[in-house]
Formats: structure tokens, sequence, C-alpha cells
């Protein structure tokens, strides 16, 4: 099966830092990979070229067959690449629906219609939808600027759900995210995500989260991948558990 | 719906005005024409606004519609006014297509500045300008309109202002409802979500600078129009302080605040002078900076939720 | 060759005042991160009091101490408004919105352009003593003003001392942490507020004695802080926003411009300066030594 995503050799430095180095790795579809890395490790960064916002230093990658390393943001999203992120970006003065109704009107196409009205029925249907998958219809029209973190988070992926896409690359969904919160707000994405057959890759903080939802962990360290392989073998790799997870690993109580 | 109640209330104003016509002294057409006229330069300005962006330099389009139709009339003998308004909307879309490109990239202050300094560098060039009467401007002569040669200038100016403005606010409603005119408060509020949506936030901004433009022009022309004269004014910071400050005090909520806004600033002006003949920018300041301090919601439509600075999309 | 050699001379001595315009503008962007839109009307308020003093001085008397006195009223004239404006009115608007500062230093833009007037009236001042008084200097055909040679010499003098204050006392390194970073400044202890107060000031200062030094050789009228403030910010951009050293690269690109310009082709010379800066703006749109901008997502 040729894989959906797949990158040559990804460098990026900036000045003396090296923040990836070397970085081969492919994707198949409908995978759930999770990435793990210290702060400064180069998972970010990965997404951030992946999805076109900073140009590699070298390398390539690849959608498919076709090479989307000069492809800006707004295009590797047509193509069905799209991300949420570490903040959540999200447009604070508008409500939850028009947040949604942005991005559902802005994946119609590439030039956006200046006659018709944004708020059409269909758009709001489809906005709704959205909302009723990540189950926060409830704040539909809750000015984003005032919502908790964890929904926020939700809004912020929901936004990239809109188009549908075959790839989407969730940068620390669950930082800033309570410990008895955070497995609801996964289940939650992930049925929604799954639902719609896409390949996920997130990048993650929180190991129990990586162990439960991930069919395969990435290890970043320095910029370079240090592991690659099922949670159970690269979360006791040697070199992991020294750069990334640490040598003992604390088990949460389960809670009454 | 809103959007009826805005079209009615645009038809009625658009209505009363026309039968204003019959009954208002020349003092009150005139004055009408001109806030109208100078009311769609604030449109300009609050198009711009909506998307974060504050045009000092507005006046460099309101210059130029003035201008073009001035020198087409005098210089080149056109006296058709349906030629005037194409020539007019041509010359400003092609200037601010090529001066777009520039301060689409750009935002905060450095568009503010670059806005300024381009308005300032039309001035300077017309003032040295001694074939375009430097600082005295000059005229324009007698015009017909589509063909009519009406018996008063000033009537058949009345009219077409009018029009044109009702169909350019009716435009400029629809427009804000839309997809691309609702994009304006998000690249304000995040750029880079809006890239990543789909769009281009550079490109999108390009356009309104250059829709901004044309109707600042056009504002520039049925000035023009009006009172039969242009001068190097049309394109001094002060002219471009002024659209901006009419702007901020009527908000860029509804359509129709930027002409009931420049109304209200003429009849001001006309007695303050009178008072401030040489305070005026002071009086101004002043106002402005009151609005800032003390009514920081006044100015709800520009201000972001924190004082960080938001991130850039990537060029392009 | 000979234009060559006015086009140098020209150039120093627009790139002179430029430089300390553009130094007080950058200084204060640097610190505070305020474009202060005002910064001509600095300009205009030194041009004014220096022409007064120079008007009221050089009528009975010829001594260098006129020099001195317009110099000094240059430097009080910026310490006062500077204090006056950053005390009363800067200070409690720190930290809000981009576009609100904006709108703030145009605010103090109108309201000074006004309040020169009502001091100085609307006429033009012509203080030309001081420019006459110190000779001419004869080269081949051409003469050049001994006064434009002074002008160039403040500047390095300023320029030295700014280099000097900056990188090598403690203060000034303070001042560079500042504008590194306001926040781990803070967090590190340093006085953030009293280093805005200082740094206004001192911008301030730098504006009103680039005014005072060129008043003589101008025209002082209403709206000469507007033409400054245009031709500053094209600096600065050029320089790239809160560096000295690119107020200064900034200043003498745009002086050399202008004068290439001027005795060539007088009529294009702020489309030559624009077309400068906009062809820096692509190639480095951060500008010559600006920092590019640090991650954001």
């Amino acid at each position: 099966m040729q894989p959906i995503i797949r990158t040559e050799g990804l460098c990026r430095n900036f000045g003396a830092v090296v923040a990836a180095d070397n970085i081969t790795v492919a994707l198949a579809a409908r995978e759930v990979i999770g990435v793990i890395g210290a702060n400064g490790a180069g998972k970010t960064t990965f997404v951030n070229m992946v999805t076109g916002y900073l140009k590699p230093s070298a390398g390539k990658i690849y959608f498919g067959d076709r090479d989307i390393t000069k492809l800006k943001p707004r295009e590797v999203m047509r193509i069905g690449i799209c991300r949420s992120f570490q903040i959540p970006q999200l447009f604070p003065e508008l409500s939850v629906l028009d947040n949604l109704l942005v991005a559902v009107s802005s994946s119609d196409g590439t030039w956006p219609s200046f006659v018709k009205p944004l708020k059409s029925q269909a758009r709001i249907d489809a906005a709704e939808q959205v909302l009723d998958e990540f189950e926060i219809v409830a704040f539909r029209d809750t000015i984003v600027g005032t919502l908790p973190q964890g929904i926020r988070k939700l809004v912020d992926i929901a936004m990239a759900m809109v188009s549908k896409p075959a790839v989407l690359l969730l940068d620390e969904p669950t930082s800033g995210v309570s410990a008895a919160e955070k497995f609801a707000m996964l289940d939650t994405i992930m049925a929604a995500v799954s639902g719609a057959g896409a390949t996920v890759l997130f990048v993650e903080h929180d190991i129990e989260i990586v162990e439960r939802y991930a069919d395969r962990v990435l290890a970043f360290y320095d910029g370079r991948i240090i592991a690659d392989a099922d949670p159970d073998i690269a979360l006791n790799d040697p070199d992991v558990r020294q750069y990334v997870v640490g040598s003992e690993v604390h088990r949460r109580q389960e809670g009454p | 719906m809103a959007k009826d109640r805005t079209l009615l209330g645009l038809t009625l104003a658009l209505a009363l005005l026309m039968a204003g016509m019959a009954v208002f002294p020349q003092w009150l057409t005139f004055l009408v024409m001109m806030s109208l006229a100078r009311g769609l330069v604030v449109l300009a300005v609050v198009l711009q606004m909506r998307a974060g962006l504050v045009s000092f330099g507005q006046g460099l389009y309101y210059c130029v519609g003035g201008y073009t139709a001035a020198m087409l009339g005098s210089l080149y003998g056109v006296h058709e006014v349906a030629v005037l308004i194409a020539a007019t909307i041509l010359v400003s879309a092609t200037v601010a297509f090529v001066l777009g490109t520039l301060l689409s990239r750009y935002r905060d202050i450095f568009f503010a500045m670059l806005t300024m300094a381009f308005s300032m560098i039309l001035y300077g060039v017309l003032v040295k300008s001694s074939a375009l009467g430097s600082t005295d401007g000059f005229s324009l002569p007698g015009m017909t309109f589509f063909g009519w040669t009406p018996e008063t200038q000033s009537t058949a100016v009345y009219i077409l202002t009018c029009l044109l403005v009702y169909l350019i606010a009716l435009a400029y409603h629809y427009y804000q409802e839309s997809p691309a005119g609702y994009l304006a408060g998000a690249i304000r509020e995040n750029e880079i979500r809006v890239e990543y949506l789909g769009s281009s936030p550079q490109r999108l901004l390009h356009c309104k600078y250059v829709m901004a433009s044309v109707i600042a022009a056009v504002g520039g022309l049925l000035s023009a129009l009006a009172t039969g004269h242009v001068d190097p004014e049309m394109a001094y910071w002060t002219t471009s302080g002024e659209f901006v400050f009419i702007a901020i005090l009527g908000g860029t909520g509804h359509v129709a605040a930027p002409f009931i806004g420049s109304t209200l600033f003429s009849f001001v002006q006309t007695y303050a002078y009178q008072f401030f003949p040489y305070t005026w920018q002071m009086v101004l300041g002043l106002v402005l900076l009151l609005i800032i301090v003390f009514l920081p919601s006044g100015l709800w439509s520009l201000v972001q939720r924190s004082g960080s600075e938001k991130p850039r999309a990537a060029d392009h | 060759m000979l234009t060559l050699l006015a086009i140098l001379v020209d150039g120093l001595n627009y790139a002179s005042w430029l430089f300390m315009v553009a130094a007080g503008l950058t200084l204060i962007y640097g610190v505070m991160k305020i474009l202060n839109m005002a910064h001509g009307s600095m300009f205009a308020i030194g041009a004014y009091t220096s022409a007064w003093i120079a008007g009221w001085y050089f009528t009975g008397a010829d001594s260098m101490w006129g020099y001195l006195l317009m110099l000094g009223g240059a430097i009080a004239a910026g310490a006062f408004v500077g204090l006056v404006i950053e005390r009363g009115l800067l200070r409690f608007l720190y930290g809000r919105d981009p576009v609100v500062m904006i709108l703030l230093t145009y605010a103090v833009l109108l309201i000074l352009e006004d309040v020169t007037k009502l001091i100085w009236g609307v006429d033009p001042y012509f203080a030309f003593q001081p420019y006459t008084l110190l000779g001419r200097t004869q080269v081949g055909p051409l003469t050049f003003a001994n006064y434009d040679f002074g002008v160039i010499l403040v500047a390095a003098i300023i320029g030295l001392g700014l280099w000097w204050g900056l990188n090598r006392t403690r203060r000034g390194k303070l001042l560079l942490a500042v504008i590194h970073d306001p926040e781990m400044s803070v967090a590190l202890g340093i006085n953030v507020r009293a280093y805005f107060l200082l740094t206004f000031v001192i911008g301030s200062i730098l504006g009103c004695v680039a005014g005072a030094v060129t008043a003589p050789a101008i025209s002082v009228a209403p709206g000469i802080g507007v033409e400054v403030i245009v031709l500053a910010f094209a600096v600065v951009v050029i320089g790239g926003l809160g560096s000295v050293g690119g107020a200064l690269a900034g200043a003498l690109i745009v002086g050399f411009s202008r004068a290439t310009a001027v005795h060539l082709l007088p009529q294009v010379d702020l489309f030559v300066i624009f077309g400068v800066m906009s062809l820096v703006l692509v190639v480095r749109p951060q500008g010559l030594f600006g920092r590019a901008q640090p991650r954001k997502i």
C-alpha cells in the first residue's frame, strides 16, 4: 500500500539550532500515530513543515505521488491535510457557530463568494453537524474568547475536521485539559475522526493517551526520530526511556 | 430579516433624498452631495477597518478620482459623465492593484504609515505640478449625464450622487454578508487560521484594498462634480485624517453610519470653523483621545481580545 | 564629478538629520513597541524653538553662544514635551491593541500640529543667520555652507554617543535587553516602566535636536512635522525597527537617494525614496538590521 504521507530527509534549522535532522517517515492511510518527544525535540516543527507553514531547509514531502514540499498551508488544506494547534487558533470574538461557519465556507472553494450570504441554511446545517459530532452543540452561540480550554481545543479540532480531510494532524490535543476530561475528549475526537476514515497523527506529552489510542509511535529527540514502532516496543526502547518517557513509568491510580 | 431591513432602509433614504431635492434649499443639497461623496471615502476606510487595517491615506484615491475626472474634463475635453465614471474606476483600480501588491503584505502601523506616505507623495507631486494648477488646483467644465444635458448641473449631480451612493451602499451591504466580506473580521482576529482554512488573507486584503480605493475614487469624482473643482488638499494628510475620524465615530457596524457620520461632521465642521479656525485638528485630536481613553468600547470594532501580537500568516 | 561631490555632501547632510530623527523613532519603537506618529511633531517643535531663539538672539549678537542656546532650547523642549506625553498620557495606555496605539499617537499628532500653530503662528520662519554665520567653503565652482558640515558633525557626535551609551554603559545594555524582550526584562527585575519614560524622553529630544539643527537651513512652517515622519518612517523601515544601527544605514540610504534625485530629477525624490524602501522590503521584509519574528504557532 502506498503511504498517504511520506517525508524524505526532511531538515530544518534556525541558525545554529537543528529543529529537524533528516526526518524520513511514511504514514499509511487510516493509521493512528502518536508523536512523542521532549519540548524542542522537533514535533511541532515537523507538523509545521508538513502543512506548509515552514519551509524545510532540505528534503521532500509527498502526499501519495505528489510532491507537496513547496505548497502553502491553504493549498495543503485543499489536498486534504488539516491540523489543529498547540494553542487553539480561533476567532475569539465570534461565536462557536460562526467560527465553524467560517471554516465551512472557506472549504467551499479557494475564492470565497463576494455576493451570496455566508449564513446559508446548508452551511449552518453542516456546521451544526460537526458541532454535534464533537458534542459541543451546547456552546453553539458562546463567544469563543470566553470558553474553557478543553472546549476551545475541541472547536479548534472541529474546524480542522470540517473539510473532511484525509490526514489530520493534532498538535497536543490534551495539553491544558484536566486529567479527568482528557480521555472523554479524545474518545470524542477519535469517534468523529475515524468515522471519516482519516489518518490521524497526534503530538502528545501524555504517555497514557499515546498508549491508549496510537497504533504506532514516533519518538523525536533533538530533531531526529529515535523510535518508530508499536507503542509497546517504542515506549520500552532504552533511548526513548532515556530521552522522552523517563526511566520509570508511573501509572495514574484509577479513580473511584 | 436584517438584510431586508437594510435594503428597505436604504431605498427609503434614497426616495426621501430624491423627494427632498424639490424642497431643499441650495446650501442643503450641496451639503448632502458633499456629505454623501465624502461618506463614500469613509465607507472605504470602514471596509478596510473591518479587516483591522487603518488607512490614513485614503485621500490618495479620493484625489485620484477627482483629478482623473477634472483632467479628462478640462484637459481632454470629455463632457460625458459616463466616461468619467468608467475612467475613474479604471484608473483607481489600476493604481490600487499596483500599490496593493506591496500594501497587502503589511498590517498595523506599517500599513497605516505606508498609506499616509503614498497619499503625501501624490500631494507633493500635485503641488509641484504647475500644469495642474499647483496648490490652487483647477476646475471642471459642465457635463452631460448619460446623454442628458441638464438645465442645472447641481440637480444632475445630486441625482447621480444619490443613485451611485445607493448602489454602492447596497453592494457593500451584500458584500459584508458574504464570505469574502465576513472574512475581514476573521483575518483581523486570526490570519493564520484563515490561511489554514483554505483562503489567502493577503489576496483577500489586496482585493479589499482595490475595492476600497475604487469606492473612494468615486467619492472623489462626485465631490469634483459637486464643487466643480479639485485641488491637492484632497490628498493631504488632514483630509484623510478626517475620514478616519468619521469612520471611528460611526463604527464599522452598519453601512449607513459613514454617510450619517459624514453629514453630522460637515454640520459640526462648518460651525466649528467659526470658533476654532486654527485649532480644528486639535479639537479632532482631543475628541479622538477622549474616545480612546474613556470609551474603549467605542472602538469595539477595532479592539482585539488581547493586547498581544496576533500571529501573521506566511506570505501569500 | 562635481555633481558627485555635491551629492555626497548633500546626501551626508540629509542623512545626518534623518539619522537623528529616525534614531529617536526607532528607539521608542524598539523599547515600547509604539511607532510614534507624532515624532515628526517633535522635529517641528525643535525647529520652531530653535528658529525662534535664533531670531531673537542673532538679531543683536552673533557669537557661538547662539548655537548653544538653540540646541539647549531644543533639548529642553524635547524633554518637556516628551515628559508631558509619556507621563500624562502614554503610561496609562500601554499594552492596548495595536490599532488603538496607532490612533493614539495620531491624536497626539493632530494636537501637536495645532499647538505649534498656536504658539508660533502659521507664517514660516526663516532663521538664516546661524546658517550664514559660519561662512562658506569653495570647492571649484561649488560652494558649500560650513553649517552643513556642522550638521554632519553633530550627527556623528550623537551617533557615537548613542552607540557608546547603548553598548558601553550599564543602563544602555539594560535598555538593549528591554528592546529584545520586555517581558523577560520585567521578570529579571528591570524597571521597564522607568526605561519607557527614559526612552521616550530621549527619543523626543533626538527628534527636537534634529529639527533644531535643520531649522536654519529650511523654512520652518506648518506641515514639516508630517513630511518628516513620512521620511523617518521610510528610514526606520529600511533599517529595521528597533535598531539604531539600522537607523544609520537607512538614513544613509535615504539621504543619498534623495540627494541623487534632487540633483538629477527633483520631482521624483519621494518616489525614489519609497521605491528604494519597497525594494528593501521585498528582499528583506524586516528591514536590513531587523530581527525576524519568532514562531507564533
